[in-house]
This record gives C-alpha cells, structure tokens and sequence, in this order.
C-alpha cells in the first residue's frame, strides 16, 4: 500500500517547481496571459525541451509512455503554477483522440510533432444543444469521394483559436442523440468551410466557436465506431483537470493562511481570530478531501482489478467533489483577502478563475453527480 | 502509487473473514439487536474475541495483546463492520489498559490487565466534570493524601456506563501549579469504594447510559495511583491519540451507507420507489461521495503509520469528517424508514420496519455525542488550526 508519488513522479514534479520559480513568476506568467495568443510559445518551447510535452504518449511515438499517474503528477504542478499554457487540449485532448486514431500514418506524422510543441491542435466535440452530453451530436460527416464533408456547429472549443489541425467528432449514423454512429475526422482550420470564431475565457484560455460548412476532413477512427476512444479520453482529461483543481486548492489555501498571517485589523493579525481559524481549517478539510479521492482514484484506474463501473463511479466522485470544494475553496480565498480579494493585481482571484472555469468545462457538479447516481444506483 | 494489500495481509485477511463469520452466530446477532442485557451480550462477544486472543487488538503481545501491526488492525476492524459485529466496548480493553500498561508499575499491570481481558472487571471513564468539558484541564475532583491513601472529593459527568461498572479510572487534582495540566494525577478508584454516588443521566435518545458520578471523601489506596504524581495529564494525551487513530468509522459507515441503500430498494415514495427519487439519490450520493474522499483520507494516514510516522493531527481531521458523515448517515437512515423512525418502541415489535425505525431514532439521538465527545469538533478545528496551519 502506498499513496505517494513515485521518486521518478516527484522527479518530474520538481523539474516543474524549479522551472516556474524560476520563470513563471505571477507577473511572468502575465507577460504571455495578456498576449495575443494568450500564452507564451516561448514557455511551451520549454516544455517541449524538458520533455513534460511527451508525458502522456507511447514510447512507439517518442513519447514517455506515461499513466495517468504521470499525467496527474505534471497537472497537480500546473495547476500550483497556474500554467496558462495550452497543454490540456493539445496533449490531453487532441493527442488522446490520435493517439487512438486507427490511422497509423497520421499518428507516426504528428504525434512528434506534439512531443517536440510545433503542432498545436484541438478537439471540435461538444455542441450548444448538447451541453455535456458527448452523444448529442448534431454535426454530419458524408462521404464525398476519397474524403468527407463535415458542417455542424461546435462550442467552446478548448484551444480552438491557435490550432493548426482539428480533430472533429462528426455523426455518420443514427439520431442525434444515439452512442453510436460517431466518428473522428482530421481537419486543417485553415481549410475552407471552417470558420473560427475566437474569443478569450475568464482563466485566459483562448477558445473558439468554430462553424463547418462543408469542410473537407478525413476519417482518423473506425467509421461510426468512435465513442469508446472518446470516454477513454474523457475520463484520462476528467482527472488531469481534477489533479490541476487540487493543485489550485493548495495554492489558495496556503495563500490565504499566509495573507491571514500579516493582515492586521483591530489591532492584531486576522488569523488569530477563531471564526477565521475555523473556516480556514474548513477549506483545509476541503483540500485533503479532493487530494484523497485523487489519489485513490490514481490508485484505482491503474488497477486491473478495477470495473469500468467502479471506474466510473471514482471519476464522477472525484469531479462532483472538486466541484463542490474547489469553489467552497475559491470563495474563501477571496472573502478572507477582504477587500484586496476582489483586486486583479492579487493571484487568488485568477486561481479562483481557473477552477471555476475547470468545473464548467466537460461538466458541472450537479452533472457528475447524477452521473454518479445513475452508476450507483440504477435500478 | 497501489492500494495492494501485501500476500500476508491478505491471508490475514481471509483468516479474520472466516472467523467472524463462524464466531458472530445468528444467535448472539439477535441477542445484540435485541439491546436487552447489554453488559451480558457484551461480555459473552468479548470473550469469545478473547478465547481467540484477538480482544486486546491494540496490545503488544508481551501484555497479551495480539501486536498486530496497522494495516492488520485495519483489516480486522473493516472486516468486523462487513460482518455486521458490534465494537468491543471501549473504556476497559482501548482506554485503560494502554495506560495501565505504558505507565503503570508490575503489580498493576498483573493486577488489572488480566481481569480486562477476561471481561471480569468493568471499566469506566472519569474525565470530564460539570465544569470541565472541553476545557478538561480545568478539573476539580480533589485527592488528598491521607496516610496510606487519596481522599478523594469531587464530581465526573458524562460516565457511561458507570451504573454497571466495577472501577473508574478518574483524572484528579493533586497539586497546584501555574500551569493546570501540571497538577493532574491518574487514579483507578473502585467503584464499591465508600462515599461514591452514581446518579443516572437520561439522555434524549430516551435511554440510560450516562451518570454522573459523585465522590464524597472516597478513599483510595495510594497504590492506585498511575506513574507519577501531577503527571497524570501527559497519560491522558497519550492516550487520547490512541483513541482517535480509529475514530473515523470508515467501515461502519459503509455497512449504514449499504443498508440504507438496499432500503431505499424496498420502500416506496410519492414518487414511486425511493432509490429512483433523484433528490434521494444526491442526498445519498452527497455522502457517499464524502465516505469515498474519507476512506482514501484514512488509508493514506495509515500508509504512513506504516511507514513509522506516528500519527499526529490527521486524526482530528478524520474524527471530524467520520463523525459528521454518521451524523448525516443517521438523518438519511430515519428519512428513509419514514415515520416509524419515531417509534418509542423497544421490543414487540409489529414488523421489522417498527425495529429498524426505533433503532434509527436511537442511533440519531445518540448520536449527536460523537462530535461532542472524544474532544468536540470544535476543539478539533482549533487544534488543526494550530498544529497544521500554524495559525
């Protein structure tokens, strides 16, 4: 029994702690926050040469060869360092659905490109009627000679503004709302048909809502035969988001208690106060709660003795309580700073955005909850 | 990163299954969920964990306890709530008897530890007092050397059990000091001694389990005293962490989240069956879910004991989650029995339904004590506050 990091994890973990001391202080970070782009390639470039970009692939494809452990220890960083650059939905995301693809050339050509940080992309999947429902898919791919033509309407397209190439999940059979009849397909952004229509998030993310009409793509996955690829991908970015979430708490947390530490009204520091001693230890609590359901989550996705029920049922636990605690965190953070906690030029309020932008994303609370109760207790 | 048991452990594990299963027989099942002649039933459990050498869980073997290291205890107490088996109770085996046998001198230990692993003796505690609860440290029960003896005067309050208990073992002022903790002694005091006066404390579970226990120039031998004199508190603390390391209820919790469940399978609703109401389901899930984040909480502090670290304020932080989770648990349990959870009922019961509904209210009554005792919640908050957060 151990829930610990591995020494090779906390290796990895401390190559990130070293590089952001270093470079990525909260005004450093800004400089690439508060570009175009809305983060630094530079930064990215780094990663790549540290080699963190090649983590989640197989070692096939130069990659790490990485498990989800892994992929949690490198987002738990990430998330402390409030990392505002676009590895979520480019390793995530868009190298989990190729690395799943059934199209060997395709895989063998970009996903070094991943690993080596010059291609980005992203995944066109959920949809406006759609909410978090991954089968509701309006979107229609029809075979066109050799090739496909895809037109639909996808929605907060994580990473959609930069991205060079586009993973789309398209509907080529049955109704709008049905588990099968999904499909990838691989299409450039640039290409005609495709309409990006850019715009920034409140955690600085750059996302597009992006229009097809007509847009040419090609299949990446057997036809119609796609959706155990994309829950496989969904659960892997459920808990990098999670593992970033709790990275975030601890963070605010201890930013807090040191603000509470050297805040002094009435005459003394706030944190001898008992009514903020306690809400403190509250949010404390909070943490330690979304830290041991990671962990045994970690522990029980890597076993093999584990059902894709009980699989199922750590995931939603785990997000449906990253949810509930990551706000209950990010709202004491900012009540106890006072009135310093509403300022932009603070840091809590930017990890505050983040994690309130993490439980919008592929799911809210009350959603993983009752996928929870479907899990637990269908009848 | 694994949450494997290692090959022994396991065996273990197999080994303590079979034996609850073999031991806890349907009959001594309903004796206890009869709750009639509680200290009985209880004894004749005890000894039959005894008769196994597996009663004094927490002991080190040279004392007669089995030495098991934490994962085995761990083991062994999950495997108990999974059978449905009642917890040993505590003052004597868990409370006393680490104390007797840390602090206390040779002729105590042969004395006392026996006649607690026979269930021959009955222990109770004598801590808190009209006015020291939380603040403990503010006791007044006064011993006063005469002769050969401490005459001891004062009062304790919350003693459970102590209407069937042969001894108490008490916390005492024997010195003044500025500091307070530093004038405490620990006494055992026989409770047939002259002068002691248990009156009982109904509680709002509409039973009898607490007293308040009076003592009026009580004498009691010297030789009764534990370890040194005025050092009586750094006992108790050692002991009180000793309390906590299992205080989370994982195991037990579970077996209630279980039961719960499956009776929500069985009754019906405005809605039609009450596992299918989604706001039962999320009042449901918003536990489970909890349990699920304490359980791994717990094996991660156990990990840890393992590995030598001793455990420090993670168990506060478990005693207040395990505590509020049965709180939540025992509310959940009434709301789905529906109004029989009212019943005042004790026996003759007109269905099983009327039982469970009776002993639900009872366990909620009760129950409301767990974030009370054992150092309130309260206090568990302050004493994270410091120790972990520095504040």
């Amino acid at each position: 029994m151990n829930f610990e990091y591995s020494e090779e994890q906390n290796a990895l973990k401390e190559s990130i702690v070293r590089w952001a001391q270093d470079n990525y202080s909260f005004e450093q970070r800004r400089v690439g926050a508060d570009s175009d782009n809305g983060f630094s390639q530079d930064h990215y470039n780094t990663f790549a040469e540290l080699g963190w970009l090649s983590v989640p692939f197989s070692e096939e494809y130069g990659g790490y060869g990485g498990s989800v452990v892994d992929i949690a220890a490198v987002m738990e960083e990430f998330g402390k360092a409030l990392v505002v650059e676009p590895v979520f939905p480019n390793l995530i995301l868009f190298g989990g659905l190729l690395e799943r693809s059934t199209n060997e050339t395709i895989k063998a050509d970009l996903i070094p490109q991943i690993i080596d940080g010059s291609l980005m992309g992203a995944v066109a999947m959920y949809e406006p009627q759609a909410r978090f429902d991954v089968s509701n898919i309006a979107t229609t791919a029809n075979e066109a000679g050799d090739a496909y033509v895809i037109s639909g309407h996808k929605s907060v397209v994580l990473g959609g503004a930069h991205a060079k190439k586009l993973i789309v999940v398209a509907r080529t059979s049955g109704a709008q709302t049905d588990e099968d009849g999904l499909s990838l397909f691989l299409v450039d952004a640039d290409a005609s048909g495709v309409e990006v229509n850019a715009y920034p998030l409140m955690d600085g993310q750059r996302v597009a809502d992006i229009h097809f009409n007509n847009a040419t793509g090609q299949l990446i996955s057997d036809l119609g035969n796609a959706s155990l690829a994309i829950s496989q991908v969904l659960e892997i970015a459920h808990v990098a988001l999670a593992a970033e979430a709790v990275g975030l708490m601890s963070v605010l947390n201890q930013t807090t208690v040191e603000y509470t530490k050297t805040r002094k009204q009435f005459g003394v520091t706030i944190s001898s106060f008992q009514a903020l001693q306690h809400r403190m230890v509250d949010t404390f609590m909070s943490y330690e709660q979304a830290k041991s359901l990671l962990v045994g989550t970690l522990v029980e996705l890597t076993d093999d003795r584990t059902t894709p029920e009980r699989a199922s049922k750590m995931v939603n636990a785990l997000r449906t309580l990253v949810a509930k605690n990551g706000k209950h965190i990010g709202d004491e953070a900012i009540q106890l700073h006072g009135g310093m906690g509403l300022t932009d030029e603070m840091n809590i309020g930017h990890y505050h955005k983040r994690m309130m932008m993490i439980n919008l994303i592929f799911g809210n609370g009350d959603f993983f909850q009752h996928q929870f109760n479907q899990v637990a207790y269908a009848s | 990163m694994d949450n494997n048991f290692s090959s022994a452990d396991l065996e273990f594990q197999q080994e303590v299954r079979a034996f609850f299963k073999s031991a806890y027989t349907p009959e001594l099942q309903a004796k206890v969920e009869s709750g009639e002649d509680h200290k009985g039933v209880a004894i004749e459990w005890q000894n039959k964990l005894n008769d196994q050498g597996w009663f004094a869980v927490d002991w080190p073997v040279e004392v007669g306890g089995t030495g098991w290291t934490p994962v085995q205890k761990f083991i062994f107490e999950t495997e108990r709530c999974d059978a449905g088996a009642p917890d040993v109770v505590p003052f004597g085996v868990k409370m006393v008897a680490p104390v007797i046998y840390t602090f206390g001198n040779d002729e105590q230990k042969k004395r006392f530890l026996p006649r607690i692993l026979t269930s021959e003796d009955w222990w109770c505690q004598g801590y808190s007092e009209p006015g020291a609860g939380s603040d403990l440290a503010a006791l007044q029960t006064k011993a006063i050397k005469d002769g050969d003896d401490y005459l001891v005067t004062g009062a304790k309050i919350w003693t459970t059990y102590a209407q069937s208990a042969d001894w108490i073992f008490c916390l005492v002022r024997t010195g003044t000091f500025e500091k307070r903790q530093q004038g405490i002694s620990f006494l055992l005091i026989d409770m047939k001694s002259e002068g002691i006066q248990v009156n009982p404390i109904h509680s709002i579970d509409n039973h009898h389990s607490l007293n308040e226990v009076v003592f009026d120039n009580v004498r009691v031998p010297q030789e009764n005293l534990i370890g040194v004199e005025n050092q009586g508190w750094t006992y108790a603390k050692a002991l009180l962490a000793h309390e906590r390391t299992s205080i989370a209820g994982v195991a037990d919790s579970r077996r209630w989240l279980r039961e719960i469940t499956e009776l929500a399978k069985e009754q019906t609703n405005y809605r039609g069956k009450l596992i299918d109401d989604p706001l039962f389901q999320t009042r449901l899930s918003d536990i489970e879910i909890e349990l699920m984040a304490l359980e791994y909480m717990e094996l991660r502090v156990l990990a840890k004991l393992s590995s030598g670290d001793t455990p420090g304020a993670e168990s506060s932080l478990l005693k207040i989650k395990g505590t509020e989770i049965q709180q939540s648990l025992q509310e959940l349990r009434m709301q789905a029995i529906g109004a029989y959870s009212g019943s005042l009922h004790l026996n003759d019961f007109e269905s099983d339904l009327h039982r469970r509904g009776s002993n639900s209210r009872r366990a909620y009554m009760y129950g409301r004590a767990a974030t009370i005792y054992g150092g309130s919640n309260e206090v568990q908050r302050n004493v994270i506050a410091k120790a972990v957060l520095g504040l």
